[in-house]
């Protein structure tokens, strides 16, 4: 198809400009409760950003990574800090530089890449998750000092206006995803995302054309831990409303993981298809928990239900669609849309035999 | 030669000095020299085992030969990677194939237009206009390729999803993607029927011809062989057991006792 915007095709377009609509007209106006802004539409937006963050590192550059929380701790705690000690910079201003700042994580805990691969590089990585918890929690200035344990995230602030409801709140994490997944997008499908897959399909024959390994995979940790970093701080300021080093454990990590997995390895919509499911399955079960059997069934039974069916879906998924749930989407579309082409098929013939 | 050549053979650009490779106690390569004339087609052949494709790793710096030096354009190259040797203009294909699967045809040849991107992954993600002129630059030399190639009709499939000789006139496309004045091929025609094996020497013979693109060449096919290259090297047991043009290999008793063998 050929592009008719930048890089975008016609279908790009009107995917994008129906996701708009959606998002900024049909939601706002249809969805009133907050329980789904607070609860659903914010946390989905921030972690879907993070699973793109994941997608770069592992399902465009094949790097298995496993510390998406850290640098989502780093990105927060930095946020923290760059308003409460620089409050020139502005709300915008800080989440780019706390972007920034989990980028360096990335870089640093990205340097074992060069050396080990797999299941040893997964481990290696988890250096991230632990070493950054643990200096937040180890030096007391990360955390202005506070003895509580749990910071309140200041409010935001941007050009002197206040987003303090969950609607404006929404409005902040649209904004930065839309913008964010953009680029991502312009990444993935330019030379720059050519260089990622082409070391993570064969990173010999990569190398031999000139892509250099270091460079490569240096750039997918730093850019990964730049999603990260920024989800992390939205993650804290809009849905946590406060900051804990608690709230970025090994178990986030995982969920990004999986919703990376489940949502389809190397696609932008996988990340939100992923981050949707893994967000929106537990509350599903829950109300069918409440609603079909009137709370006849414990909650823990019903947690560990969910535990069960996440355990065998991955596995499902890894054997017999290994590129997820954008795919399935992507095969129904396809199967759709040549049902409808058939049936048309046979509407122009019936109308031939018609005429004759 | 009947026909007056474009681009003549000139100066030796390739050289391989006294290369000695072994891994652990099994010697693959010992003091082997040889060398490759600017705008010749030279093969290298030898029976299994002989070394010919650790050879290549060596010249592309796959593998880090014990000792020997390889020298390129007149210069000794003396911490070589692939890398370092792609951006001096020398490009590869593999033996067994070493394409990016889940890419698109298009894609994998755009992958060989690297080192004629220079816009960094800030300008990519901001679709400046340079990167969209660079881009197009890009994506018409690779359709050219593959128009060249006759692959227009499966330039977006997924390279995994070909059969094996589409795959290795893909991996071809992404080599000559390079502009390199230099490419090796490692058994490009393995694994082709006659048919697919004819199209790839004409296109080898195409490349020399009009782009005066330096070949070499590891083939078992000896018609093959003898029919395209202007210089053969006979390796045997990681040893150079004969060195020139066709004729004088095919007349060369060394080379006809190791590959018919030879009565004890």
């Amino acid at each position: 198809m050929k592009p008719v915007f930048m890089t975008y095709t016609k279908k790009d377009l009107t995917n994008l400009a129906v996701c708009m609509v959606l998002s900024v007209l049909v939601i706002p106006n249809f969805i009133t409760t907050e329980y789904w802004y607070t609860s659903i539409l914010i946390p989905w937006l921030c972690l879907a950003l993070a699973t793109i963050g994941q997608q770069v590192v592992m399902g465009y550059t094949g790097q298995l990574a496993l510390g998406a929380a850290g640098f989502m701790a780093a990105g927060a705690f930095a946020m923290f800090n760059l308003i409460l000690r620089v409050p020139d910079l502005g709300f915008v201003g800080s989440l780019i530089v706390s972007g920034l700042i989990a980028a360096a994580f990335g870089i640093l805990f990205g340097l074992p890449s060069l050396k080990v691969r797999g299941i040893y590089l997964m481990v290696a990585t988890l250096a991230s998750q632990f070493f950054i918890i643990w200096m937040i929690d180890k030096f007391g200035w990360f955390k202005n000092y506070d003895s509580s344990g749990i910071i309140t995230a200041q409010d935001i602030v941007i050009l002197g206006k206040p987003f303090t409801t969950p609607l404006a709140m929404y409005f902040v994490c649209l904004a930065v995803t839309t913008v964010l997944t953009l680029l991502a997008m312009n990444m993935a499908r330019g030379s720059t995302g050519r260089n990622w897959m082409a070391v993570r399909d064969m990173d010999i024959a990569a190398e031999s054309m000139g892509v250099s390994l270091l460079k490569t995979k240096v750039q997918a940790f730093a850019i990964s831990a730049f999603y990260c970093g920024v989800a992390g701080a939205l993650f804290a300021f809009c849905y946590l409303k406060s900051l804990e080093p608690v709230a970025f454990d090994i178990k986030l990590s995982f969920k990004i993981l999986f919703m990376c997995i489940l949502g389809g390895l190397g696609t932008i919509n996988g990340a939100f298809i992923g981050a949707a499911f893994i967000l929106l399955f537990p509350v599903l079960l829950n109300s069918v928990g409440n609603n079909v059997f009137h709370g006849a069934i414990d909650a823990t039974i019903i947690s560990s239900i969910e535990q069960v069916i996440f355990g065998g879906l991955m596995i499902i998924f890894m054997i017999y669609e290994p590129l997820g749930m954008a795919k399935l989407w992507e095969n129904l579309k396809i199967s759709l849309k040549s049902k409808l082409s058939s049936s048309g098929i046979k509407n122009t013939k019936s109308s031939v035999q018609k005429s004759e | 030669m009947a026909y007056e050549r474009k681009f003549k053979i000139g100066k030796p650009i390739l050289e391989v000095n006294n290369i000695s490779l072994s891994f652990g106690g099994v010697k693959a390569i010992t003091d082997t020299s040889f060398n490759v004339l600017e705008h010749e087609v030279r093969a290298i052949i030898g029976p299994n085992g002989a070394g010919k494709s650790s050879m290549l790793n060596c010249i592309n710096g796959i593998y880090k030969p014990q000792q020997g030096t390889v020298s390129f354009m007149g210069k000794q190259i003396p911490d070589i990677t692939p890398n370092i040797m792609a951006q001096m203009g020398l490009s590869r294909t593999f033996q067994n194939l070493a394409l990016f699967k889940r890419m698109s045809v298009l894609d994998n040849i755009l992958v060989g237009r690297k080192l004629h991107t220079k816009t960094n992954f800030l300008e990519v993600a901001l679709q400046l206009p340079k990167v969209k002129k660079e881009e197009k630059q890009n994506r018409d030399r690779s359709e050219e390729i593959i128009s060249f190639l006759e692959i227009e009709d499966i330039k977006d499939t997924p390279v995994g999803k070909l059969p094996y000789g589409l795959q290795k006139k893909v991996e071809l496309g992404r080599a000559l993607a390079t502009d390199s004045s230099i490419i090796l091929l490692d058994e490009p025609m393995a694994g082709m029927n006659v048919e697919e094996k004819r199209d790839m020497c004409r296109f080898i013979l195409k490349v020399n011809d009009e782009l005066g693109t330096t070949m070499v060449l590891i083939e078992h096919d000896m018609g093959v062989v003898m029919d395209i290259s202007d210089r053969v090297v006979v390796l045997d047991y990681g040893k150079v057991i004969g060195d020139g043009t066709p004729d004088e290999i095919m007349a060369n008793q060394k080379v006809i006792d190791a590959y018919l063998g030879v009565e004890h």
